[in-house]
């Protein structure tokens, strides 16, 4: 019943269609994803603010681990000021990434030592957050965030991701 | 055995309520196949995956969806013990299936965005929480019988 697949006529069609994909490299972003990036980032930035501060939010419930490195909030319930103001802080860097796509460790270098060696995040957690924002983005645009849409923002956060862990050793 | 609070308990089974099989289950398995393509590798037998157009109009890729679900039902009918409702199902899945277990919080954190874009602001982070929690005990359990 299961026989090798890969000897299979349709695994091979598919794969030969795969190798004539355009982007190379590993998982670098294509004009295609920048493009799909600054387009869906321009339509959802107006509610940046919301976005950030409910993927803070969602993060620290959701994955309370990540608590660990807010002990000197006073307060870290979703919609609390220092989850606002965070949330905020986080989504500006992140629109700021979007307008410097095309130089994303050239630009985030000053970031990446911050992460590195003042806040010292463990770099599985960029992985966590974004995921978060992902979610945030289903259910506030759940017409416009497609799967391509969504591939392409999962790339451009693991992108972002990199950058940020440039620094750290 | 897992601890599960009565908020838990009833946001998972009210999820599953809510949330229509035919849509959802079809939904998460073609986004897990587009956003993550290497999954595509347990698929080959299921025709035109070329692009995220075939993916979605694929009709064993939509049956297949259903059948995730139902899976997922069992473990919302039995939640104090889907760890012995998965056994053949996580052997199936590396024995027969060989399935990377690292894929499977991939198809999870697929299912939580359609859920997500499904509920809106009723996704909220609590409710997040549980579903996440759930997933996690899924996934814990189909990795169980690898060896």
């Amino acid at each position: 019943m299961f026989r090798c697949i890969y000897k299979t006529p349709l695994f091979a069609a598919n794969a030969a269609l795969n190798l004539k994909k355009k982007s190379r490299g590993k998982m670098s972003l294509s004009a295609k994803d920048k493009e799909t990036v600054k387009a869906f980032w321009a339509k959802v930035s107006g509610r940046a603010g919301d976005i950030g501060s409910d993927a803070v939010a969602r993060m620290l419930t959701v994955y309370p681990q990540t608590k660990t490195y807010f002990s000197h909030w006073k307060d870290l319930s979703p919609g609390s000021a220092p989850v606002r103001k965070h949330g905020g802080i986080v989504i500006a860097s992140i629109t700021d990434a979007v307008n410097k796509i095309d130089d994303l460790a050239e630009s985030l270098l000053t970031l990446s030592e911050l992460h590195a060696f003042t806040l010292r995040v463990d770099p599985a957690n960029f992985k966590i957050l974004a995921q978060n924002i992902l979610v945030v983005l289903a259910t506030m645009f759940p017409v416009d965030f497609t799967p391509e849409v969504h591939m392409a923002l999962d790339k451009f956060l693991g992108a972002l991701a990199r950058a940020l862990s440039e620094k750290y050793r | 055995m897992v601890a599960w609070t009565d908020f838990e308990r009833a946001t998972i089974k009210d999820i599953f309520s809510k949330i229509d099989y035919e849509v959802v289950g079809p939904a998460a398995i073609s986004r897990c196949l587009i956003v993550y393509p290497w999954t595509q590798r347990y698929f080959a037998g299921f025709g035109n995956l070329y692009n995220a157009a075939a993916i979605t109009s694929n009709p064993k890729v939509a049956a297949h969806g259903k059948v995730v679900m139902q899976g997922l039902e069992k473990a919302v009918k039995n939640m104090d013990n889907i760890k012995a409702t998965f056994t053949e199902l996580s052997t199936l899945h590396s024995e027969k299936l060989q399935v990377d277990p690292d894929n499977f919080m991939l198809l999870g954190d697929c299912l939580a965005i359609v859920v997500a874009s499904q509920l809106g602001k009723d996704f909220s982070p609590e409710v997040h929480a549980a579903f996440q929690k759930f997933l996690a005990v899924v996934v814990s359990s189909l990795r169980r019988q690898y060896y």
